[in-house]
């Protein structure tokens, strides 16, 4: 085995070990996607944001144009502040609405932006003062279950 | 009484061989840990002469090419039927592709990969050194005041090293690409959903780079487990089949007990809000 | 510089002792000088320490008691780079050759030459031409050792081991499982390449008859003590008992027949 085929051999396997390497950043995993634009950051309160986890994907139309950055807790108001990074190609006016939403009947949950009137664009650093929380599964059961109860009370009034 | 007396003093030598078992573990690991650093300090001949380390990457990597790349395509396929299998039931096959991508990029890929790599190429290299100190080459390279570690140890290490992340992500690649032949082709599972789902899911930086990360991990201490097993075998036939053994099952028990070390740190506290 | 008969002679062993473990020594005591340009033997049974002696000048051990000189210095307080550039004027021939098996005869000789020196390749290809040309074996060159016979490798090794015109040259059991050309072969190379290169040799063997042939000098070695020493001629004639048996190869001597025993009688459980 001589030092020129050592060589070819070797040169294969490096160029087909990263050809993996890109493969499974590429078309396996979701590189493509968002890493690489540049983001501003947007704040949101919520009264619950029930599944919601840090990178989760911040839709409009169904198309992902953020991701949730960071999610805390504020003790004075009780709510959740949520961060989020919107690719900065995209604007949003400042009566924005931002939905906690639920992929499928029992997925993920992501938070949806639809855009209001305002003519002023939302820009970094500001917050998004329309907000709905996500719909908790309990209260949406006692909530059917109350409805339930006071339609069967009706017809006897 | 004297039947005590036997008790007794059999007990004490029996404490006392594991105590002296467990202390020249130790010892034998503080050996080997100086072994590596010195190995490190003196990798500049390795590096320089990369002909040498490039010769060691044919011999632990391209030559394990086979192996990597038929069981990654096994598992693949075997992962594919035993997912659907299960997922069937709740209706949830689509997420096929979800299933095979993650366990073989998080899990199966650096983890299976480094077992093979372990047992192919790291009792090569074992048993090559070994030999070599059996047959005096290695003397004879002192002799001829040439540092056999920085010559002969230091560019298989590396070799070793560069070699693993590789052939782990070749066997994730090949893996999935298995998954895909059972899934869609032979199943009929829907080719976009499979690759659509298993792209939303598959995240680069937490579950491709840690899987590489894994990797880069099983391959130091594989081949470092190697190296210092064929350097510290007895010259003998019976040392260099004994230390052979020793490298492929403690390299064994290293991956799985790292594995479960750098899942815990990895894929738990990390992810959550 | 004058070179006198009694310059310093290239190995000076005073009062070395020796054992890989400190319970059991394999050197008590040994007192040599190894004068320069000679060829000595150093013999003795298996076991006597020899071989360990021959370790300990080519520094690869450290008496642990006494002092080991040789090519000028002291080998204990060398650090690396001292030790390599003592071995860089050595040269070691080991028992089997110990070549390395995955290069090819050229490329084993020109090891030395490669590691140390930066020649172009026509420079180094003409000295290891030279060096195997000296051995007899130019036209193996592009043999790998696998392919070798027992003497042609040992031959190869000697070429690799006097790559770099060393000063001092050691030879362990060269003699070791050859056939009687081979044996004549290196018989004669050790006396040619020693005088031709102005170097000295020390052989380590058990080979007496024709060893005695060859060297200047010979220290007997048993029980990791020296018993016996002089030339050629002294040893043929000495009237020491251990050096009668061992030259006269007998069965029966100093060292006896029979390894230590219980009695014979009691061990076939016969009756007194």
């Amino acid at each position: 085995m001589n030092r020129s085929t050592i060589d070819l051999w070797v040169g294969i396997f490096v160029v087909l070990g990263l050809g993996a390497l890109l493969f499974l950043a590429l078309k396996v995993g979701n590189l493509g996607s968002f890493s690489t634009n540049e983001t501003y950051l947007v704040h949101a309160r919520f009264a619950n944001i029930g599944g919601l986890k840090v990178r989760a994907p911040i839709k409009s139309a169904g198309v992902v144009v953020g991701r949730v950055s960071d999610i805390r807790f504020d003790n004075e108001t009780y709510e959740a502040l949520v961060s989020m990074d919107l690719d900065a190609y995209y604007q949003f006016p400042r009566d924005t609405t931002a939905k906690i939403l639920t992929s499928g009947i029992l997925g993920e949950q992501y938070i949806g932006l639809e855009a209001g009137g305002d003519g002023v664009m939302l820009k970094g650093g500001d917050r998004v003062r329309l907000t709905q929380s996500a719909v908790v599964l309990e209260n949406l059961i006692s909530q059917f279950l109350f409805n339930k109860a006071a339609e069967s009370k009706e017809p006897a009034k | 009484m004297q039947q005590l007396e036997h008790l007794r003093e059999h007990a004490r030598g029996r404490l006392e061989r594991i105590g002296n078992v467990v202390t020249s573990q130790v010892w034998r690991l503080g050996f080997a840990s100086r072994f590596l650093f010195y190995l490190v300090v003196h990798s500049g001949t390795a590096l320089r002469r990369f002909r040498l380390t490039l010769k060691e990457i044919y011999f632990a990597g391209v030559l394990s090419l086979i192996i990597i790349l038929v069981s990654g395509l096994f598992v693949g396929m075997v992962l594919a039927l035993q997912g659907y299998e299960t997922l069937q039931r709740f209706g949830a096959s689509e997420s096929l592709g979800v299933v095979v991508a993650l366990s073989l990029v998080r899990e199966l890929g650096p983890v299976v990969a480094g077992l093979l790599f372990a047992s192919r190429a790291g009792s090569a290299i074992t048993a090559e050194i070994g030999l070599m100190k059996a047959t005096e080459q290695i003397s004879a390279m002192e002799m001829m005041a040439v540092d056999p570690i920085a010559r002969v140890v230091a560019p298989r290490f590396w070799g070793g090293v560069i070699s693993m992340p590789l052939l782990a992500a070749l066997f994730s690649a090949m893996g999935i690409f298995g998954g895909y032949l059972v899934g869609v082709q032979l199943i009929g599972v829907d080719a976009g959903a499979f690759w659509s789902q298993m792209q939303a899911a598959v995240d680069v930086r937490n579950d491709i780079l840690n899987g590489v990360i894994k990797s880069v991990v099983f391959g130091i201490a594989v081949t470092w487990i190697s190296v210092f097993e064929g350097y510290d075998a007895v010259p003998t036939a019976e040392g260099v089949s004994r230390a052979t053994t020793r490298t492929v099952v403690t390299s064994s028990l290293a991956i799985l007990a790292l594995d479960f070390v750098l899942t815990a740190l990895m894929f738990t506290g990390g992810n959550n809000q | 510089m004058q070179q006198s008969p009694t310059a310093e002679p290239i190995v000076e062993i005073r009062r070395v002792a020796f054992g890989y473990d400190p319970a059991r020594p394999v050197l008590r005591d040994i007192d040599l000088e190894i004068p320069r340009g000679s060829v000595v033997g150093i013999m003795g049974q298996s076991g006597c320490g020899k071989t360990t002696l021959l370790r300990i000048i080519a520094a690869q051990f450290l008496p642990t008691a006494g002092e080991a000189r040789v090519l000028g210095r002291s080998t204990a307080g060398l650090d690396r780079e001292g030790l390599y550039e003592m071995r860089r004027r050595m040269g070691m021939l080991f028992q089997f050759g110990a070549l390395f098996t995955d290069l090819s005869v050229y490329e084993n000789v020109a090891f030395p030459l490669r590691e140390h020196l930066a020649l172009p390749e026509d420079l180094l290809h003409d000295l290891v031409m030279l060096k195997l040309q000296a051995v007899g074996l130019r036209g193996a060159a592009q043999l790998m050792p696998t392919e070798l016979s027992g003497g042609m490798a040992r031959r190869v090794a000697l070429a690799r081991s006097i790559a770099l015109d060393p000063r001092l040259i050691l030879y362990d059991e060269p003699f070791t499982g050859l056939d009687p050309i081979s044996f004549g072969v290196i018989v004669r190379l050790i006396r040619e390449l020693n005088d031709s290169l102005g170097a000295t040799s020390i052989i380590v063997t058990h080979d007496v008859q024709e060893a005695l042939g060859v060297v200047d000098y010979v220290y007997f070695m048993a029980d990791g003590r020296v018993i016996a020493q002089g030339t050629p001629e002294d040893i043929r004639r000495s009237g020491e008992p251990f050096v009668r048996q061992f030259v006269n190869g007998a069965a029966e001597g100093p060292v006896p027949f029979h390894y230590p025993a219980p009695d014979y009688a009691a061990d076939l459980e016969l009756a007194s």
